[in-house]
């Protein structure tokens, strides 16, 4: 569980007041989504007290003064590949570039904006011309300046042209005006409500024009030698082995970053993660980096926190996706059956050691405004699961087997390989013989995402903050087969959830984006080309004396310009 | 005339040898599904179908089998290993950069190895079928048939997480900015963990090897004649056992040395130090096939290189080899 499949931004605004608006709500309604299953675990679970400490932990220590000083070493892991998130949209990339290069706009923890490289910004009531007012005095870490020139050659040349999500997001962008050096002015051809929530650092990098104009893109050396505004600069990169940033003394944000240098050493082995977070070697590691197991072990020494905030923006959900095309899975009501034949409470605490809760949409409940709880229920029922197999012509042979099906797992960790072995004993409860097979990362794109050659697999995707962003290319038909990895597996193909994604692209009612986005999962919670099974939680584990680690709903991709040490002297 | 036809045909099997591998490599990596762009496009999450276009045009994958191949003949032929595009940096300068972190480790692991089993080999021959044999024997047994990573782990969690004297892993401290001889040190330290860990498992190869040797030899004819004819027992162990011993134990060296770029997988991920091994692995896992074509034929060139070393070293022990 180390990569995301997806680094999509928020295109869930349209104009910074229904922004306001649709975050705030959603803010009520992460606290009461909390609160209204937290006692239920309180009941039965060690875990609650885990969870409940992370919670309180997430509150900032805002009556502290920070201090500056320190190292903070970090496990990257993978690797990242290239250390330009302008270029890819990997997360280990993401992870790192940030904190070399700022965000036009920032998020805070409650998903409203607030200034980053650009001071102020407007979306136009038509919303089709978007101005951004850029701060002024800010530099490269070369020393020259940051000015709308930049903004604008990155846009027309890096976005545009590489940036897997963002050549959608400006496509419309046909004219960048820049009156000058610290305005920037976007005109669009159509309205492009999304535009404004992708502007954080992981989503619209600007890169330094001056480095980078004439040369092959791509290939550029300061791919890997990042020239950033951040707050910290890229000192070293020892490939296998660590990458090294410091400070940024001429940061614009004056005082920060607190720490003096951050290391993010390469660790492969989840048995030495373990042991090096455990003996303080590493503080600090996102993306659930062990094994929940571990984790939940390390959670019990008083220099070790667990971190569960910072990932709402990634709204993430693992499901099945069922193929189809095939022979009985074409069939909906083997679908509902293999549904019903899931105990998905089980399945969270024994797969997932009770991390993340039981998912009844694509759409994940944290995602209030769109979330749907009236879609088609299926609860774990096994004789109806039988009834259905039944009724559909899939009896039970002489050896009791229905027929047979082969599981396939997303190669990301241990716990989907245990998923795909809790999801066999379930199937074999109602006669459904599974094999599991394991593959390498793209063995497994190529066989779902173009050959097609699979039954079933487990699977999750980012939804983010709109389903636009993250849920819709699990049903869109338009990707069929053609090896695009992450989009439709399923080989699902209904006109009417086509049309209704189509709409909801192109409106500019956010009231009625909501009745589309409901009507679609009513629509595929009916059809189930993919089970949705659990809304899935990430943690950060994190030292203890350890200040200030959550300042965004994006921090799991955002910087650590405001970590502090409560004793910087010890690192 | 001789040596000169001899040096020549040497170069030439070298060539050859470089030449089928390359060939074989080359069509034989093709089979593994997918590709880097794949790979690539795999993790970004939301590659659109042109950004997959340019990624394959720009690493040449888009290009017929054939041309890729020949492309990649010509440049091997300049002694150019080609270009990483994933990595965004020459395969020549990958391998280079992890060559130090690998020739450190393999080599203190395959002479402690040796060291430790000659000499266990040695007594537990001697003392056949007493106890120090028997313990020995479990040892080797124990080491042997114990997987690498199981005991690499449990070192870590004994050195370094209980007792604390050991870092967990890296090859050396990165935020302390040593140099000199402190920056030696701290390698050493940080270099005992995995090289042990790796010499366990090899020792056991080379005890069970050096006593099964011993035992065989100690029972020859030659041996028994030299002990009536009064030879004292060190002088028999040094001329008339030990060279006879020798020539299987220099065998098993020249292969494992012949392996020594492949590195130790297990061992560089447990203990995160940066080798060519993690390097082969990562690139078979991110189809960076370029730098995998590099690692396998640096390795097959090596391997011809130290079969030259081992013949040359059969020649100096055992005179019968020359002759022949």
């Amino acid at each position: 569980m180390v990569r995301d499949d997806c680094g999509r931004n928020d295109r869930r605004c349209q104009s910074p007041v229904t922004c306001l608006r649709g975050f705030n709500a959603l803010r009520v309604s992460n606290v009461s989504a909390f609160a209204f299953h937290t006692p239920s675990w309180l009941a039965r679970s060690a875990f609650a007290a885990l969870f409940a400490a992370g919670l309180s932990a997430a509150l900032p220590v805002h009556a502290a003064t920070p201090k500056s000083g320190g190292t903070l070493t970090v496990i990257a892991q993978p690797e990242p590949v290239i250390l330009t998130a302008a270029l890819s949209t990997s997360s280990p990339t993401a992870t790192f570039s940030t904190n070399v290069f700022d965000g036009l706009i920032e998020y805070d923890n409650d998903f409203n904006l607030k200034p980053g490289l650009a001071e102020k910004w407007s979306l136009s009531a038509d919303g089709k011309t978007l101005t951004l007012n850029l701060r002024h005095g800010v530099n490269w870490h070369d020393g020259k300046p940051f000015t709308a020139g930049d903004v604008k050659w990155t846009l027309e040349n890096v976005w545009k042209k590489y940036h897997p999500r963002n050549q959608a997001l400006f496509a419309n962008a046909d004219k960048v005006d820049t009156p000058d050096d610290h305005t920037v002015i976007i005109h669009f051809t159509k309205p492009s409500l999304a535009v404004l929530s992708s502007l954080n650092s992981n989503g619209a990098q600007v890169l330094p024009r001056h480095l980078y104009e004439g040369t092959d893109i791509l290939n550029n050396p300061y791919n890997n030698k990042p020239i950033g505004t951040g707050p910290f600069k890229f000192k070293e990169w020892n490939r296998g082995s660590h990458l090294v940033l410091e400070r940024n003394p001429e940061y614009w944000d004056k005082g920060k970053p607190y720490l003096d240098r951050v290391v993010y050493r390469v660790i492969p082995d989840g048995g030495a993660r373990t042991a090096a977070l455990e003996k303080g070697e590493v503080q600090y590691a996102s993306l659930s980096p062990l094994p929940a197991r571990d984790a939940q072990r390390l959670s019990q020494l008083p220099n070790i926190r667990l971190q569960t905030k910072g990932y709402e923006w990634l709204s993430p959900w693992l499901f099945l996706s069922v193929n189809v095309e095939r022979p009985h899975l074409k069939d909906v009501r083997v679908r509902q059956a293999l549904y019903h034949a899931i105990d998905r409470e089980a399945y969270r605490k024994v797969v997932w050691f009770g991390y993340g809760k039981s998912a009844i949409s694509p759409v994940v409940s944290t995602l209030t405004q769109f979330h749907d709880a009236t879609v088609p229920q299926y609860a774990f029922d096994v004789k109806k699961a039988e009834a259905l197999l039944d009724e559909a012509g899939a009896t039970r042979g002489a050896n009791g087997e229905r027929f047979r099906i082969t599981i396939d797992y997303l190669p990301y960790g241990d716990e989907f390989r245990r998923s795909a072995e809790f999801l066999k004993q379930a199937f074999k409860r109602v006669g459904v013989e599974a094999d599991v097979r394991n593959q390498d990362t793209p063995s497994y794109t190529r066989r779902i995402y173009g050959d097609r050659d699979y039954d079933i697999t487990v699977q999750w995707y980012s939804g983010f903050a709109d389903p636009q962003v993250g849920v819709t290319r699990e049903y869109q038909s338009d990707s069929i087969g053609k090896n695009i990895p992450f989009s439709n597996g399923p080989g699902y193909r209904n006109a009417e959830v086509d049309k209704l994604v189509a709409q909801a692209q192109g409106s500019g009612d956010q009231a009625e984006r909501v009745k589309l986005f409901k009507a679609l999962q009513q629509q595929v919670q009916k059809d189930l080309p993919s089970l949705p099974l659990l809304e899935l939680q990430f943690f950060t584990v994190e030292a203890s004396d350890l200040n200030d680690t959550v300042s965004g709903v994006d921090q799991v991709y955002g910087s650590f310009k405001n970590f502090w040490y409560t004793d910087p002297s010890k690192h | 005339m001789n040596r000169l036809m001899l040096a020549l045909r040497g170069a030439l099997q070298l060539i050859g040898v470089a030449l089928g591998i390359a060939t074989i490599n080359f069509f034989l990596l093709r089979l593994a599904p997918g590709d880097a762009v794949q790979v690539i496009a795999g993790e970004s999450g939301s590659a659109s179908p042109e950004y997959i276009a340019a990624l394959r045009a720009q690493f040449g994958l888009d290009q017929p089998l054939w041309v890729q191949f020949c492309k990649y003949i010509l440049k091997l032929a300049q002694f150019d290993l080609g270009y990483s595009f994933r990595q965004g940096t020459s395969v020549a300068n990958l391998i280079l950069a992890r060559l130090p972190a690998t020739l450190l480790l393999m080599g203190t692991a395959v002479a402690l190895a040796a060291l430790l089993g000659g000499l266990l080999g040695t007594l537990a021959a001697y003392r056949a079928g007493r106890w120090p044999d028997l313990l020995i024997s479990c040892l080797a047994l124990f080491c042997f048939a114990i997987p690498v990573f199981w005991i690499g782990l449990v070192f870590v969690v004994i050195f370094s997480v209980w007792l604390d004297w050991l870092p967990v892993g890296g090859m050396y401290s990165v935020s302390a900015g040593l140099s000199g001889w402190a920056l030696a040190v701290d390698i050493g330290r940080h270099l005992i963990l995995p090289a042990a860990t790796l010499a366990l498992f090899y020792m056991a190869i080379y005890t069970r090897l050096m006593r099964a040797t011993l035992i065989e030899i100690r029972r020859k004819d030659f041996v028994r004649t030299a002990v009536s004819r009064g030879v004292r027992p060190v002088r028999l162990f040094r001329v008339h056992i030990l060279r006879n011993a020798a020539l299987p134990f220099v065998t098993m060296l020249g292969v494992q040395i012949g392996s020594l770029i492949g590195g130790a997988v297990v061992v560089e991920t447990v203990f995160s130090w940066p080798g060519l091994g993690r390097l082969a692995f990562d690139a078979l896992i991110q189809r960076d096939f370029n730098v995998l074509l590099g690692i396998l034929l640096c390795s097959s060139i090596l391997v011809v290189l130290v079969n030259w070393i081992v013949d040359a070293l059969y020649r100096l022990l055992d005179p019968r080899v020359r002759t022949a």
